[in-house]
Formats: structure tokens, C-alpha cells, sequence
């Protein structure tokens, strides 16, 4: 058996499977905790109340970048999923794909960031699965996760309740993660010190509810950026988003590379950011709580909901004072030919 | 940060368009300027200037989008190639959703055709070195700007022995197209001349324009103080009944422009007529490769010629890339055709007018 890539065999479902789950992959999530036990499925103890599940895939190629992994990228997005849904993270799956050939040192450094990721959010691996695809039938490395988590008392946000004098705050600059990705795509290649902003968010959520501040919505802004998220808020509460041009943060690097690719960052994709729609009363309270918690230092309050004039739209107050909308994103994003 | 924030000073934007405003007092009529190029129009959508234009100054957007006036029938020849055994496509990333006749190159990439996205033409060299059993055809797109970087790819290909690497160019340049437009149906008063291009041909290119049609013409560059500059220099040119070249870029682009790209242009590529997809054919406005490196050359190592394709007569692509009609005018707008699904040439490109409109425009039908 070559230890140093992963075999079809590794999928088998026999012996190499065994020792790949035992050797590789439990020690490596479960360091320093118990793993669960090996059966078809896994009894978990949840406290009462209502519970939010969600599941999501994770794709990125590349798989290992500046600033994290498809590894965290997996659990926080699963975590974030249920944060912004109000829910205290509980528990997840993980199913992995994997192509064969995928170097074992990659995916050992993947295995790891799941393990410290989950175990920073303070989350259990519950249960999962791994299945290899022959060479050229998949991408190194697909994740699957799901999630539950307990819903908080009371707390239940939702775009559709967004009020016209509503503000929005997004903790951090916008467009880090998509133009670290892009900056390390074949053929793109250039050097940037922008990082991947992937974090859990669950924990900034928890500091704005212990401040008290009334939530109407949270939306984590991935893939589609922050254009696509106001625009389903819009759509979703029948309001007019108007944002600030000049307050939304952009790292200057982030700008740069959007400017030389032709590319708008309110489109670009995030991975640790989160909206929060908030009534004007609260705004101030959440920017500073927003400000002294670690992945809220760069918040900034960047627009507000309007009454409409009967049809839900965004637009954006841009640096020059003139007015434009903003729409979704319409398909893949693509550099320009000049 | 140096070379953006200067040019988004919310302050001095406001100045310039009240200065604007004062300037366009002194007009007699009501003025129609075009910015020719793409990244211009994206811009002025983008950063919402157009309602800050006063009411005497009409912008309309003019052909300068590489992707939007390429023929379907270039498109069908990539086709052909892509459906050829052996034959690996290599492209810009916005060329993929261009429609051909009956189909698109990401329908075929879709279809199990080897169709790959680069971002230099160089990388399609790599490519070609890497798969010495394939060949690789590169689809040379663009103005002056992307030119000269296919040009350079030719030569190395050339210098190191690659003998797989080929390029299917539909090149074309931008002043005869300006020429063109201005003997045309629209009266232009104006033109803010494309950023990019001119950094290659620098300000000569255009002094026919001004010299010979009494043009105006102004260089600018991309951000909205410089294009708001660029429109008050223009008006300040019409109300004095004057009609030079102006550069207001001249932080890039410099008056002769960028030599050393001339030079390799002018070696590897030769004028030639070229049919631009909405405006017809027009003569020396494109670049085809020299004889001197056709086995560089897709049509001739291929044995192609381009089909004349007819476009679908509802699509207002031409009227609009002439400057004659808007977005909204075209009965397929945000309908029938949209980013994902274009049917005309300027709904393709991120940089179309259609898919500004479509993105950024007031009453696009994007949110409903």
C-alpha cells in the first residue's frame, strides 16, 4: 500500500478503508476527544426545543490557499449556515469525495483543519463517509456537510422581516475570499496578500445577542457577494436597500484585483462575513459590538432600507454621488479579455 | 490607495459636476458624445455617473467591446475547431457565451469538447508544450490592447520551436470603426477614446478625427474623476468650436503611445478588412497575421474560411453598438435575452452595453 496518495482501494470499503478511517481520518478530527462510535449511524442528544439542519457541498479548487482550507471552509460554512439562522452550531456530518490520487499530505492537512475548526467552534463531528472516485472523476477533494443546531429562544431572523429604516452592517471588508481564490487559479496566478476570510461567525452572532440587539436579519454573504444578498433581502421583505459606496470596506488589494479583472467586489465571494439588518435604534449598539469582537474589527454600517416606491430594488450611492442599482449576480464570474 | 482613491474622491466629483454643469451652459444645443470603449461604458454604469450628466450632455456607448462585435461566424469556425479531433480551444473566459449560429463554445465545452479558459495568450503556449499530441489553437480576440500580447505568444512559440500552437485571430483595431461611425446615420459631437488602446497607439490615431471630421476627441481613463474630466474637456471643446485630440490619461498613456507593442504588432499582424459583428464590414480594421508567421496561423493550418452568419433580426445589437438605440429599446431585453443566455453580442460580454444596462441600469428587469 503507497501511504503517500489516496487509492481507489482507500475507498473500498475493506481493510484500507479501515485503517484510512482509524489511522487517518478519526485521529486527526477527534485529537484530543472521543470519537463516536463506528456504526451505521449516530445517536446524538439534543436539548429540546426547535432545531435548524442544514447541508451544503464544498467544491474549491484550489483546495488549500492563503488563510485556510476546503477543510474550514466546510465547517465554518456549515456553522455560519446555522448561525445566521439564529441556531447555536450543534453538530455535523462530513462526507467526503475524494479522487484518487489525491496526495495523503493535503489530505491530512485538510483532516486537521476540520479537526481545529470544529474544535475551536467547540461543534462534534458526529458521523461520515468516505468514497474514492477513479483519476479525472472528481477534483482532489469534494466535501459534504450537514449541520443541526437549537434554535435560540425567540430569535428567528429572516430577510422577510426587514423594515423600511432598518440598517445594514457587515463586520469586515468584502471580496477577500473570492480574489484569494482567483489569485491562485492556473493561469491568473498573481501575487496578492490578500487571505481568505473563512471564520465561524457563530460567535459574533452570540456577542450581539447578549447586547441585546434585535436582529431582523442575518445572511452570510458567499458565493454572489454582498450584491446578491441585499438583492434577496430586498426581494424578500419588498423594501428599497440603498447602500454607501463609500462605506462598504475593501481591502485596497481586493480593490486592485477587481479593478484589473473587471470585476465588482460586491459580487465577489465571501466566507466570513455576515449582514446584519438591524432597526436604526440598535445600529450603533451592533457596530460596537461588532467592532470589539475579533471578526468585526473592520465593521461598518453600509446602508439602509426605504420604503419603495412599489418595487424591491437596491441601489447604491456610488463615491461620485450618482445613484445605480444593484442586482444580482448573473452567472459565473469572468475576468475580462482587456 | 495610490491610482484608485484619488480618482473616487467624493468631494472633488461633486466639484467637477458642477463645473460640468456650468461648461454645458455654454452649449447652444444638446451634445451627443460616445465613449467607444467597454470598460468605459461598464464604468459609467458602475459608478452611476449618468445622472449627473446635465441635460444638454447625452452619453451613448459605441463599439469598443472586443467580445460584442465579434462575428457569429468566427464563433462557428472556433466551433469547428473545438469538434475537431485532436484539437484543444484555448480562450479568454468571456468569449465561452458568445453565441454562434446554433450553439456556444461553453454549450460545447458542456458537450465533452476540450475547451480550456486562460488569461494570457502565453498560457496557451504552456498549454501547447504540455500536450505535444494535441494542437492548441488560442482564439486571438481583441483591440490593440490584447494584441500585442498574442503577437508576443506567436514569437515565443516561434523562438522556442512550438510547432502545436496556433492562433484563430479576429483582431481588429479601433480607429477605423470611430471613422466609420462618424460618416454615419448618428451625429457624434464627440468621443471619449478608449483608456487602453490608447496606451498603445498613444494620441495620433485619432487626429483624423479631429482634423479631418472636426471631432473632438478626448482620452481618458477608467475612473469616474477621469471620466467626468474627460466629458467637461469635451464639452469646453465644443462650446469653443474646437476639435483636437486631448489626454486628459496622460498619467498612462503617453502622446506616441507604447512603441515597443507597435513594433511587435507591426510585425506579426497586417491591416486587413474586417466584418465587426452588428456595424458590417470595414476596411483596415482588422489584424491578420502576417504571412510571415502563418504556420502561427488557425485559418490557414486549418483550412477555414468564416461563414457569413445573419444575425437574428430582432436583436438591436447593431443600432445599439452605432450609438442609434438603447438596451431598453430592443424588444428582447432581460427576456429573451439575458448574461446567461444571450442572443445578441452585446448582452455576451461583461463589458456589453446590454449587460451594463442589464447589471446596473435603473429599470433593468433584473430584480423584478
Amino acid at each position: 500500500m503507497r501511504d503517500d496518495m489516496i487509492l481507489l482501494g482507500h475507498g473500498s470499503g475493506g481493510q484500507m478503508t479501515h485503517d484510512l478511517v482509524n489511522k487517518v481520518i478519526l485521529p486527526l478530527i477527534h485529537e484530543g476527544r472521543e470519537a463516536p462510535e463506528q456504526e451505521d449511524s449516530t445517536p446524538l442528544t439534543l436539548p429540546t426545543g426547535e432545531i435548524r439542519f442544514t447541508t451544503d457541498s464544498y467544491v474549491v479548487d484550489p483546495i488549500i490557499f492563503p488563510g485556510g482550507d476546503i477543510g474550514d471552509l466546510a465547517v465554518n460554512g456549515t456553522i455560519n449556515d446555522l448561525a445566521m439562522g439564529g441556531a447555536v452550531p450543534f453538530a455535523l456530518s462530513l462526507g467526503f469525495i475524494l479522487e484518487e490520487g489525491l496526495l495523503m499530505d493535503d489530505f491530512t492537512k485538510v483532516l486537521r483543519s476540520i479537526g481545529r475548526a470544529a474544535r475551536e467552534a467547540g461543534i462534534q463531528v458526529a458521523c461520515g463517509d468516505t468514497k474514492v472516485v477513479p483519476r479525472g472523476r472528481g477534483d482532489k477533494i469534494f466535501i459534504n456537510t450537514s449541520g443541526v443546531g437549537l434554535a435560540r429562544n425567540g430569535l428567528r431572523p429572516g430577510s422577510a422581516a426587514v423594515r423600511p429604516g432598518d440598517r445594514l452592517i457587515i463586520n469586515g471588508t468584502v471580496g477577500d475570499h473570492g480574489v484569494t481564490i482567483m489569485s491562485m487559479r492556473e493561469g491568473l496566478k498573481f501575487e496578492s496578500p490578500v487571505k481568505s476570510d473563512t471564520a465561524a461567525l457563530h460567535t459574533l452572532v452570540d456577542a450581539l445577542v447578549k447586547a441585546g440587539v434585535e436582529i431582523r436579519a442575518m445572511r452570510d454573504p458567499t458565493r454572489g457577494g454582498l450584491a446578491t444578498v441585499a438583492v434577496e433581502i430586498a426581494e424578500a421583505s419588498g423594501v428599497h436597500i440603498r447602500l454607501d459606496e463609500t462605506a462598504i470596506p475593501v481591502n485596497k488589494h481586493v480593490a486592485a484585483a477587481c479593478e484589473i479583472l473587471g470585476l465588482d467586489p460586491l459580487m465577489v465571494a465571501n466566507e466570513g462575513k455576515m449582514v446584519l439588518v438591524t432597526p436604526e435604534r440598535d445600529a450603533k449598539k451592533a457596530l460596537d459590538v461588532m467592532r470589539s469582537h475579533p471578526l468585526g474589527r473592520d465593521a461598518a454600517m453600509i446602508g439602509e432600507a426605504l420604503e419603495t416606491d412599489g418595487r424591491a430594488k437596491v441601489t447604491l450611492t456610488s463615491y461620485a454621488g450618482g445613484a445605480r442599482m444593484v442586482n444580482k449576480l448573473p452567472g459565473e464570474l469572468l475576468p475580462r479579455i482587456c | 490607495m495610490k491610482y484608485i482613491d484619488e480618482f473616487r474622491d467624493g468631494a472633488l466629483a461633486r466639484k467637477l459636476v458642477a463645473d460640468l454643469e456650468i461648461e454645458a451652459e455654454r452649449l447652444s444645443r444638446r451634445v451627443t458624445l460616445m465613449e467607444v470603449c467597454g470598460t468605459h461604458t461598464m464604468a459609467i454604469y458602475r459608478h452611476g455617473l449618468k445622472p449627473l450628466f446635465p441635460e444638454k450632455v447625452r452619453l451613448v456607448s459605441g463599439p469598443g467591446c472586443p467580445v460584442c462585435v465579434t462575428p457569429a461566424g468566427y464563433v462557428d469556425m472556433a466551433i469547428t475547431l473545438a469538434r475537431t479531433p485532436g484539437v484543444i480551444i484555448t480562450t479568454f473566459g468571456d468569449m465561452l457565451k458568445v453565441p454562434g449560429s446554433q450553439t456556444s463554445l461553453v454549450k460545447e465545452r458542456g458537450a465533452g469538447r476540450d475547451v480550456r479558459v486562460v488569461y494570457s495568450p502565453m498560457d496557451a503556449v504552456e498549454t501547447a508544450k504540455s500536450s505535444p499530441d494535441k494542437e492548441v489553437v488560442f482564439l486571438g480576440v481583441g483591440f490593440e490592447t490584447t494584441a500585442p500580447s498574442v503577437a508576443a505568444a506567436i514569437l515565443t512559440a516561434k523562438r522556442e520551436g512550438v510547432k502545436n500552437f496556433t492562433v484563430l485571430a479576429s483582431h481588429k483595431v479601433m480607429p477605423e470603426p470611430m471613422e466609420a461611425l462618424t460618416k454615419g446615420e448618428l451625429k457624434i459631437d464627440g468621443y471619449i477614446c478608449p483608456a487602453h488602446v490608447s496606451a498603445i497607439i498613444g494620441e495620433r490615431g485619432y487626429r483624423r478625427l479631429a482634423e479631418v471630421y472636426g471631432v473632438p476627441c478626448v482620452i481618458t481613463g477608467f475612473e469616474p474623476l477621469d471620466m467626468l474630466r474627460g466629458v467637461i474637456m469635451l464639452v469646453r471643446q465644443i462650446a469653443e468650436g474646437r476639435a483636437v485630440v486631448e489626454n486628459e490619461y496622460f498619467r498612462v498613456v503617453k502622446p506616441e503611445g507604447n512603441v515597443k507593442a507597435q513594433a511587435i504588432l507591426a510585425d506579426v499582424f497586417e491591416k486587413s478588412n474586417a466584418v465587426w459583428r452588428g456595424l458590417g464590414p470595414i476596411p483596415d480594421s482588422g489584424l491578420a497575421i502576417s504571412p510571415r508567421y502563418e504556420s502561427y496561423d488557425a485559418m490557414k493550418k486549418f483550412k477555414l474560411s468564416e461563414p457569413d452568419v445573419r444575425e437574428n433580426p430582432a436583436c438591436l445589437c447593431g443600432e445599439i453598438l452605432k450609438g442609434l438605440k438603447e438596451p431598453l429599446d430592443c424588444g428582447l431585453f432581460a427576456t429573451a435575452c439575458t448574461p446567461e443566455n444571450p442572443v445578441g453580442a452585446c448582452m455576451v460580454s461583461s463589458e456589453g452595453t446590454c449587460a451594463a444596462e442589464f447589471r446596473y441600469g435603473e429599470r433593468s428587469r433584473a430584480n423584478a
